[in-house]
């Protein structure tokens, strides 16, 4: 996003909170367990690799934890380490 | 939005990804339950801000603390929470102040700083403070002179910053809780003086 304009200003409010609903949270926890089971690498590099390639028109109306969600389900989909419904 | 993810509401979305992976051997309950706990209570900007007041207290550790982040963090027992990345403080001084920013996502030491600011993760903030940091910086209340060379530090997954702040005004005669209380978040991502 680096030098993009048009987003108007920053939205310097904030209550210091880490989520602001329960499945955020457990969003987080999810990334977090994928990373220690070396899913996800320590540095993070593949989840920001798998947000980037989300598709730039719907990243754009994603939230914060729906892009991380989404980069979740793409890496396990890619890796096929869930079975199928 | 693909069909197969757009039918869900999301928190019926998570739990459906939650029992995927425990049916897989990926995740436990418990384990996820332990990994938010550990977040809750220990991740915190009162850790960053101990770093400051020690730096503005002991030289020694300052220049530790420039040296080495992660080593300087491990000296206050922060070292479990700071690893997995190289730890950079960078120093504001009357000439120099500087800025955090991950363009790409909301890279930043979660264990020092505390949760990050809903404003970190906007699209405002990562794609205005690298092209135009000053005005950015008014948006927050901080004006700084023009002769004031402002540092813009675009953080990623390897590498993550902490601002060291100016010294706060007669931090030899204050007590080192007292100076870590004047710490506050936004000043250790530089959006705030202190």
């Amino acid at each position: 996003m680096g030098g993009q304009t048009g987003f108007g200003p920053v939205p310097v409010e904030d209550d210091g909170q880490f989520f602001h609903a329960d499945w955020e949270a457990r969003v987080y926890a999810i990334v977090r367990v994928l990373q220690r089971r070396g899913v996800i690498n320590a540095a993070f590099d593949d989840l920001r690799d798998a947000i980037e390639r989300i598709p730039p028109a719907e990243y754009l109306t994603m939230s914060y934890y729906e892009r991380w969600l989404r980069a979740a389900e793409m890496l396990l989909a890619e890796r096929k380490l869930l079975a199928d419904d | 939005m693909s069909g197969e993810h757009g039918e869900l509401p999301i928190a019926a979305r998570v739990r459906r990804l939650e029992e995927r992976l425990i049916a897989a051997g990926l995740a436990t309950d418990e384990e996820l339950d332990e990994i938010l706990e550990r977040v809750f209570t220990s991740a915190s900007p009162v850790n960053g801000a101990r770093m400051v007041a020690r730096s503005w207290k002991d030289p020694g550790y300052r220049d530790r603390l420039l040296a080495d982040g992660n080593a300087a963090a491990a000296e206050l027992g922060f070292g479990a929470g700071t690893r997995g990345y190289l730890l950079k403080a960078v120093e504001n001084t009357p000439a120099v102040h500087n800025m955090i920013v991950c363009t790409l996502c909301s890279c930043y030491p979660t264990a020092l700083l505390g949760p990050s600011p809903s404003w970190y993760k906007s699209f405002a903030y990562r794609s205005r403070a690298v092209r135009e940091p000053r005005a950015v910086l008014a948006e927050f209340g901080l004006e700084l002179p023009d002769s004031t060379e402002i540092r813009v530090w675009d953080a990623n997954s390897e590498t993550r910053y902490l601002v060291l702040p100016l010294r706060a005004e007669g931090a030899d005669e204050t007590d080192e809780s007292v100076l870590a209380s004047l710490v506050t978040r936004n000043g250790l991502i530089g959006t705030a003086i202190r």
